[in-house]
């Protein structure tokens, strides 16, 4: 074989040399395949050659082809350090980011505002032991009105502009779109043979109603319901100004004053101090300077309610109260109209 | 109902301050919406009540002349214009910076004092339009002769008008003195009654007029009585300005005392012309179906057989309770009246006022239920004041035709009841004290009980819980504690529906869906877009006979219409992507039944992907983003479903897929018909799956199937393969998730559909990672080999699928 064969330290220099030239990986992958290349690297081969050599010279010309080797790994894992640093270096100056621009778009979905409001009442009240149910929308008028002693003709339903719905029954016209959740008390005492009743019954209700920025024809309630022996108005308060304090903060009071619904007896609507001004901003927009905002209509069930359900008045007694979540959700958020959960405008539904 | 300070002032002292008062009203009676303040702006140092005590010429000018006033405080001379002024009257005078309405501009403006064609003048004498109460302008406010020299006008003539909604029970509270009577036991003061004194002078009522009441059913009382020799006229200013402030146009002093008294006591009178009631007698009766009345207001009503008409000899004269008939209306010629205090059937009256569309004062307050015992107050007060201000004789007796009188109404109230009902009790005294303040008869029964006997104007009080809830709200609710609710709890009811709506309404957020809300109501042809011909039951939605706008007609028995239109609404103010869904209920008819409420969900996508920064890009979302979104919500719930080309109506062929689960058709995942996308405005391609709760509810597991994740490394093999473009790849991945080999199990994903150039026509290749997994071993390269060659034989058989 008549290779002509370089001394180790002319190769180191030369291989050195070359090293110093390579200025990138890919660069430094070529000479590292050129020198230290597991099948003919110039190094390789020379370490191969050492048998090549003649006995006595052997061990030397071994131990200096592997010194060659050994400087020329260590010489090009310097250099492959230095590239990592310098190129490290690159991503944090020259190829830093403006990290004021913005993320890329992730997709989020949301819940409807009400449905929103109403998980976290419906949450309140399950806390305090309330079972959750539902009623039909479309209801009939035997227990929209006449099962909470609202009959025909009489004035109450003036309170309730009622959408009726166009089929007749009998020549009757008996079905409606229920304008409150309160004929579910009806239905749930209906099945159930003995109390303990306490239950929440969430739903939309209907109104024939002129929409403005305070109403709006469909409306979401949750009527809640406490039958038992010894259920008392206290109760009522109390299990009201825990969700009060839940909704809308600890601190939060609440008054009764009285009111009336055919349904209940005694009957109060339930106001909570505002908020907002605490009660001390005379052209405050949430309570209108009166320092309370009324949230909901409550009392205690009508005996008669009672008794048609099966249960003696006498010894049972029961609280009832219809709160609008979309009233809720207006005053959490400071919403100034409430047309705009049902317009289902991205712009407004994109913010809770 | 309006209320005026002044006039519940005349029946009990009340000094509390005006938001006081509101407040106390507001908490125990009824709904105080606002006030206004009469003469808010008038400074009582600088408008007084003076006299006038001298008149002399203007030297300078004939139509003006200088009035001497004595204001108290030192006599003034002022030059006066008004025609009316006069010495001794008493009058309202303002010195220099006292804010008016000015007499030409209508502004309010401060008086700046200048001397008037060459006379100084010290004030000015102000007439009802400088004080804001009135237009009139023609002449000075002339005060009663008892007003006081010197005294801020503010005081003598101030007053407060109060708007009040009255509960729909409290018929009582429809007149000054039921407020009165609530006031009263409010702030513990006594009640003054109004006059209800006159003489008899003339002839007995029975040889004048007579009452029948054929009905007595909707009548329970008629009085009547006859005030002969009235002189028609005006009523005295007093009266015209209380009812005006009441809403009510002055007419003469025979209807204004009828109107007066209405508002006074809540309880409706009418006064026809006696001598145009034919035979001299009132016959209360229902309508012959048919009949016909020009009421008062020039209207013909016609009458069904369910009304009640006041009728003489001859005919009709009156629609009972509701408004007078005008054959035998008082006017300027009458001399001679038949006043009718009576009481009727509230739940007649309101269907009669509804039915005719004609809902006047009386009816209003007859609907809500006025005890028969008020009409004698109210006819008595009435008498008083025609004698005072008609110079009317009145007839000797009063007719009084009275079917439905009951016994005075006796509850037993027991004590331990108020404290069962409140969770609090009410001391003896406290319960004696606000019942008799109330006007009950409370008689404390011992050891623990009550007998109680309401006031003849509070015919709402029936129950023992009627008594505790006057109790409680005079008491008052402040002083009721918030107690803890005891007991036990009850079982609950399972809601599998409703568990699984709120699930897919969390894993529809969860892949980046926007819930929407939409009417339940829509329009029928909207319906019909998305809705097959064939589909007879939701082509047949259920309608309202009186809907808030025509668009809100229909009940929804599709979701899709609410998403398609919201979509095209928000698609004008957004670029890129759009994910919408709604959960709600399809209202299906149901013969002879309320319509089933059929619980779906709902979601609609389309429009491009985002960029990076938000900017709409060129790839389109398409029909795999929204299967895709199916699948994860199935997969999420542990439900397998199965999609398979189908054709709906609305949705485009070729492009949906119906999604089962077992036996249960769930869903479906489709491209909109782009012609159905149009007519909605929309004009690019949209995508929606619907899921049907009630089906996939059937299919649900109790809970998800476990794995517990090998220790052993699965193995990844990848296949492209050619099939039949017919073949849906579902079959393929049937196949190969059914092959077992031993114990190792095989699973498919497609990651690549590719048609065109390298395949033959006709055929798609597949690109399959299909991954092999052993429970008990490692499993070697020849293990894979070997099953994938029995896959592949297999899948040559059943699908002449070969490897490309
Ligand atoms: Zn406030």
């Amino acid at each position: 074989m008549t290779v002509s064969q370089a001394a180790p330290e002319d190769l180191r220099a030369e291989a050195l040399a070359a090293l110093s030239g390579a200025t990138d990986e890919a660069a430094l992958e070529q000479w590292r395949a050129e020198w230290l290349g597991r099948q003919d690297g110039r190094v390789t081969l020379l370490l191969r050659a050492v048998r090549e050599q003649p006995a006595d010279q052997r061990a030397a010309f071994g131990q200096a082809a592997n010194a060659v080797k050994q400087a020329l790994e260590a010489a090009l894992g310097e250099r492959q350090d230095a590239l990592k640093q310098a190129a490290l270096k690159t991503l944090s100056t020259t190829a830093a980011l403006d990290v004021t621009l913005p993320g890329r778009p992730q997709t989020i979905g949301r819940l409807h505002p009400v449905t929103q409001t109403m998980r976290d009442c419906v949450k309140a009240f399950q806390e305090m032991g309330f079972r959750v149910a539902e009623g039909p929308e479309v209801e009939w008028s035997a227990y929209n009105f006449d099962a909470m002693r609202i009959p025909d003709d009489h004035p109450a339903r003036d309170m309730w502009d009622t959408i009726w719905v166009d089929t007749l029954l009998n020549g009757e016209r008996k079905m409606l779109l229920r304008t409150h959740t309160s004929p579910n008390q009806a239905r749930v005492m209906e099945r159930t043979p003995e109390p303990p009743v306490r239950v929440i019954v969430p739903g939309k209700c209907y109104r024939q109603e002129a929409t403005d920025a305070t109403h709006e024809w469909m409306l979401t309630q949750i009527e809640g319901l406490a039958v038992d022996e010894g259920v008392r108005m206290s109760d009522l308060k109390g299990v009201l100004y825990e969700f009060a304090r839940k909704m809308f903060g600890q601190d939060r009071k609440v008054i009764f004053h009285h009111s009336y619904f055919p349904f209940v007896e005694p009957g109060v609507e339930m106001a909570m101090d505002c908020f907002i001004c605490r009660g001390s901003g005379a052209d405050c927009r949430t309570c209108h300077g009166t320092g309370w905002i009324e949230i909901l209509g409550a009392g205690m069930v009508h005996p008669e309610i009672i008794e048609n359900a099966g249960y003696d008045s006498a010894r049972v007694t029961g609280f009832a109260f219809g709160l609008g979540v979309e009233r809720v959700a207006l005053l959490r958020w400071g919403i100034e109209d409430i047309r705009h959960f049902y317009a289902n405008d991205l712009r407004f539904l994109g913010q809770f | 109902m309006k209320l005026l300070l002044s006039w519940l002032r005349e029946y009990v002292d009340v000094d509390l301050p005006v938001p006081e008062l509101a407040r106390r009203l507001i908490d125990a009676t009824a709904e105080v919406e606002s006030w206004e303040t009469i003469g808010a702006d008038w400074d009582p140092e600088r408008i007084r009540v003076a006299q006038v005590v001298a008149i002399e010429p203007h030297p300078n000018a004939d139509r003006l002349r200088l009035a001497t006033v004595e204001t108290g405080a030192g006599r003034q001379q002022v030059v006066c214009g008004a025609p009316n002024v006069a010495v001794g009257q008493k009058v309202a005078f303002a010195t220099e910076g006292a804010l008016l309405v000015d007499g030409h501009t209508g502004e309010k403006a401060k008086l700046k004092l200048r001397p008037i064609r060459g006379v100084e003048s010290a004030g000015m004498v102000l007439s009802e339009k400088e004080l804001g109460l009135s237009d009139s302008h023609e002449g000075i406010l002339v005060l009663p002769d008892d007003a006081v020299i010197g005294r801020p006008l503010v005081e003598q003539l101030g007053d407060v008008l109060f708007d009040i909604s009255t509960w729909a029970n409290r018929a009582d509270l429809l007149g000054v003195l039921g407020l009165a009577r609530e006031v009263s036991a409010l702030v513990s003061r006594p009640l003054r009654e109004p006059a209800t004194s006159y003489s008899e002078g003339g002839p007995a009522i029975d040889s004048l007029a007579s009452i029948v009441i054929q009905d007595p059913d909707l009548c329970p009382r008629f009085t009547a009585s006859v005030i002969q020799g009235v002189t028609i006229g005006p009523s005295p200013a007093w009266m015209q300005e209380r009812l005006l402030r009441h809403g009510m146009r002055p007419i003469n002093n025979v209807v204004d005392i009828t109107n007066y008294v209405m508002i006074e006591t809540g309880q409706p009178l009418h006064a026809f012309d006696y001598d145009l009631v034919r035979g001299k007698t009132l016959i209360a009766r229902r309508a012959t179906p048919g009949e016909k009345l020009v009421t008062l207001d020039g209207v013909e009503r016609e009458f069904d057989g369910q009304m009640v008409l006041v009728c003489d000899g001859e005919g009709a004269v009156s629609v009972a309770g509701v408004m007078g008939g005008g054959n035998s209306e008082v006017s300027e010629r009458t001399t001679n009246v038949l006043l009718e205090v009576a009481t009727w059937v509230p739940g007649n009256i309101r269907r009669t006022s509804m039915y005719l569309k004609l809902r006047s004062e009386a009816s209003l307050r007859f609907e809500k239920g006025l005890g028969p015992e008020m009409v004698e107050f109210a006819h008595r007060r009435a008498l008083h004041l025609f004698e005072q201000l008609t110079g009317g004789t009145i007839s000797k007796g009063m007719i009084d035709v009275y079917p439905g009188k009951q016994p005075p109404r006796t509850i037993i109230l027991p004590a331990a009841r108020i404290e069962q009902v409140l969770g609090f009790a009410i001391a003896t005294d406290d319960v004696r004290r606000i019942f008799t303040d109330l006007g009950f008869l409370c008689h404390h029964l011992p050891p623990d009980r009550y007998s109680v006997q309401p006031p003849y104007w509070r015919p709402d009080v029936l129950i023992a819980d009627d008594l505790i809830e006057d109790l409680a709200r005079i008491h008052g609710y402040d002083k009721l504690p918030a107690t803890k609710l005891r007991g036990s709890l009850p079982e609950p009811e399972p809601r599998p529906v409703e568990d699984l709506r709120e699930r897919v309404r969390d894993l529809a957020v969860g892949l980046g869906f926007q819930e929407i809300i939409t009417y339940s109501l829509t329009e029928k042809q909207k319906l019909e877009r998305v809705v097959a011909p064939e589909d007879v039951r939701r082509r047949a939605p259920l309608s309202v006979v009186n809907p808030v706008a025509a668009r809100h007609t229909y009940l929804r028995t599709s979701l899709r219409a609410g998403l398609l239109e919201t979509y095209a609404a928000n698609r004008r103010q957004h670029d890129g992507p759009l994910r919408l869904f709604e959960v709600g209920q399809e209202f299906l008819p149901v013969e002879a039944d309320l319509p089933h409420e059929r619980k779906v969900f709902c979601g609609l996508v389309g429009g491009t992907r985002e960029t990076r920064w938000a900017k709409a890009g060129e790839d389109r979302i398409d029909f795999f983003d929204a299967k895709g979104a199916a699948e994860a919500v199935l997969g999420a719930l542990g439900i397998p479903g199965a999609f398979k080309a189908a054709v709906e109506y609305g949705l485009l062929e070729g492009h949906t897929a119906r999604i089962s689960a077992g036996k249960e058709a769930v869903g479906l995942v489709a491209q909109v018909h782009p012609e159905t996308a149009s007519a909605f405005d929309i004009d690019e391609p949209v995508f929606m799956v619907e899921l049907w709760l009630e089906d996939l509810v059937r299919v649900l597991p109790e809970r998800p199937a476990y794995l517990a994740p090998s220790r052993f490394p699965e193995m990844r093999h990848d296949l492209a393969l050619l099939i039949d473009t017919a073949t849906p790849a579902s079959r393929l991945i049937d196949i190969v998730r059914s092959h077992r080999s031993g114990a190792v199990r095989v699973t498919a994903d497609i990651f690549d559909e590719y048609r065109g150039k390298g395949v033959p026509e006709g055929k798609k290749s597949l690109a399959v990672a299909v991954r092999y997994q052993a429970e008990d071993r490692t499993l070697t390269d020849e293990d894979v080999a070997r099953i994938e060659t029995g896959l592949l034989k297999r899948l040559e058989k059943e699908l002449g699928a070969v490897r490309r």
